[in-house]
């Protein structure tokens, strides 16, 4: 059944993405191996904000759509043309059976005229709307609180200046709303009324869509090797998961601020259950019992990556190396010891990541993560950690500057982890380490993104030529 | 700390072969309430180590739970109960986790076990 899905012009390597984790979700696709059918409008490019999908059921589209957090709504296509008279013509051959149902007299109705890349005036909204008379609406109108909604839907073709690539051209679509996203979530969750907040803290936005990648829902448990304040674990929250976080520093998950801003109360802000689990752990030695696994139905983390925060790891830098024997800790001392703790580089935290991931999730469950990727004259070159255990299904990008994007990855576990496997998946890494990303290393992704622009070698058309600069802003917005 | 989280845990000292089960010490804890799910205990079951989980809810005097289970006795509503409320309502504040091998203790403060390692433990 072939829907209009029409998306917020946000985040638009993110937005199929989701709609194809909630359909998982929601039970449309057995294993979620299978991807969803897309479609897009003729003469429309990838980045417009209306595609059309094929669900199963009203009802699934329905539910996607109010859990979604990119999609502005889900609807039946009555109708689409490049023109008025054409979309007369679309919505009069749109077959009876179809439309009757939803214009009975004993009904409600409200229609809604929303335009893409152009403003439409209240006079212009209500000569389109008078321009439907040839629907024939028996039921009553009714702004507030209709049973049916429709939308009559425009976008225009004057090219670059309405925030698409010029290929589009003027379509007119009318449709009944199926299902809309609620996006009133978001300033209630937003982080600047949020309690307690650390400088990497997720915004809520993608939060939630981290915690939709990551099928969070009731009877589910989500887990944060790098919880920090707890940012994601709030979004897994609200939708009824099971929360489980662990930290390296102790200030920041035990203490906080105070009794009353610390990551506990971060979740009784929106009356949410607290996570079953905080700890203080290393997730470079991570304290799980020998032969524990597969307990974790999703893990959903933004490991630290050295731009804004590196990570740690157990063990003094110069113990490490070897310079230096460890120091004892006298007895008496014991109690409020400090361990020393060595820079933790974002290759090694990858393989962690993995092994924990391929260890300690379900069968299907899903590995969700921010990964960087450092731009070369501002195009993204991506190349992504593997692992035996894990498919990778989406890669969203997100381009933070002109040096570095970052890619949310969303991986399901789709092999049993061996003790063969690991050792297979640690080869792979070391490879991936040595062929690839020099800047996974210490610091070398931080200078990559920091260091000055003109000791970057600039090649003849330079990128920071503004004239040269396209209007169309892409994966920016 | 609820006592799943102490089901997962173990000492990971090095040289410490047996770190399982921690020894709980629990000086305060409290009982929050935790919305029952049915199909999250009966997936979880078969990952607990019950001994553990019923020596640990004895530790903080919760007697409620037999010292063997078996997934049959998923069957019953009350064993669903009794798992549900030593699994996820006991909360441990302030105490400690001890290694049965070595001694080291884990200390919990605040609700919080800090699991971290020494510099010579690592």
């Amino acid at each position: 059944m072939w829907f209009l899905c029409v998306f917020f012009h946000r985040l638009l390597d993110y937005r199929r993405p989701e709609v194809e984790s909630l359909a998982v979700l929601f039970g449309s696709d057995g294993d979620g191996s299978r991807s969803l059918e897309w479609k897009l409008p003729e003469g429309h490019h990838i980045d417009s904000p209306f595609h059309f999908v094929s669900l199963p059921s009203e009802d699934i589209a329905k539910k996607i759509a109010r859990r979604s957090i990119l999609v502005k709504g889900i609807y039946e296509l009555w109708g689409q043309g490049d023109s008025h008279e054409e979309l007369e013509l679309a919505i009069k051959n749109f077959p009876e059976e179809r439309k009757l149902p939803y214009l009975t007299a004993d009904s409600t109705f409200r229609i809604i005229v929303d335009s893409f890349g152009k403003v439409i005036s209240f006079q212009e909204q209500n000569e389109r709307i008078e321009g439907l008379r040839y629907i024939p609406f028996k039921g009553r109108v009714d702004l507030r609180n209709p049973d049916h909604k429709f939308w009559l839907m425009e976008t225009d073709d004057y090219g670059s200046n309405n925030g698409l690539p010029p290929v589009v051209k003027r379509t007119i679509f009318f449709g009944r709303e199926v299902g809309a996203g609620d996006r009133k979530l978001l300033p209630t969750y937003q982080l600047k009324s949020r309690n307690y907040l650390g400088p990497t803290a997720m915004d809520a936005e993608v939060a939630f869509l981290m915690a939709n990648q990551g099928l969070a829902q009731p009877g589910k448990l989500v887990y944060d090797p790098f919880v920090g304040t707890g940012s994601i674990l709030v979004a897994a929250a609200h939708f009824g998961a099971m929360t489980m976080g662990a930290d390296i520093d102790i200030r920041v998950v035990r203490d906080g601020r105070g009794p009353d801003c610390n990551v506990w109360s971060n979740f009784k802000q929106y009356g949410l259950p607290v996570p079953i689990s905080l700890l203080r752990a290393d997730n470079n030695l991570p304290p799980w019992r020998p032969g524990l696994k597969e307990v974790f139905d999703a893990i959903i983390c933004d490991p630290p990556y050295g731009v804004r925060a590196g990570g740690r790891k157990s063990g003094g830098r110069k113990l490490l190396k070897g310079t230096v024997d460890p120091y004892i800790v006298p007895e008496e001392k014991k109690s409020d010891h400090i361990p020393s703790t060595a820079p933790y580089s974002l290759a090694e935290c990858m393989h962690d990541l993995l092994d924990l991931a391929a260890k300690m999730l379900v069968m299907g469950g899903r590995l969700v993560f921010f990964f960087p990727v450092v731009r070369e004259d501002g195009v993204t070159n991506a190349q992504f950690p593997e692992h035996p255990c894990f498919t990778l299904v989406a890669s969203c990008e997100q381009i933070l500057s002109l040096r570095y994007s970052r890619h949310l990855l969303t991986m399901v576990k789709t092999g049993p982890y061996t003790e063969e496997i690991a050792e297979t998946a640690k080869n792979m890494h070391l490879n991936f380490k040595e062929n690839h990303l020099k800047w996974l290393e210490d610091g070398n992704l931080h200078s990559a993104v920091f260091s000055p622009a003109d000791s970057q070698p600039l090649s003849g058309n330079s990128k920071f030529n503004k004239d040269s600069k396209p209007k169309y802003r892409g994966k920016h917005v | 700390m609820r006592l799943l989280t102490h089901n997962m845990l173990s000492s990971n000292v090095k040289g410490v072969v047996n770190g399982f089960p921690l020894r709980l010490e629990a000086s305060s804890w409290v009982e929050k309430e935790v919305e029952f799910n049915a199909d999250f205990l009966r997936s979880m079951f078969p990952k607990i180590d019950w001994p553990a989980l019923a020596g640990a809810a004895q530790k903080i005097g919760y007697a409620a739970l037999p010292d063997t289970a078996d997934a049959t006795m998923l069957e019953s509503e009350d064993f669903l109960k009794k798992f549900h409320h030593a699994l996820l309502e006991i909360h441990v504040e302030e105490g400690a986790l001890v290694c049965p091998e070595s001694g080291r203790r884990f200390p919990i403060n605040k609700g919080i076990p800090n699991m971290l390692l020494n510099e010579d433990e690592v």
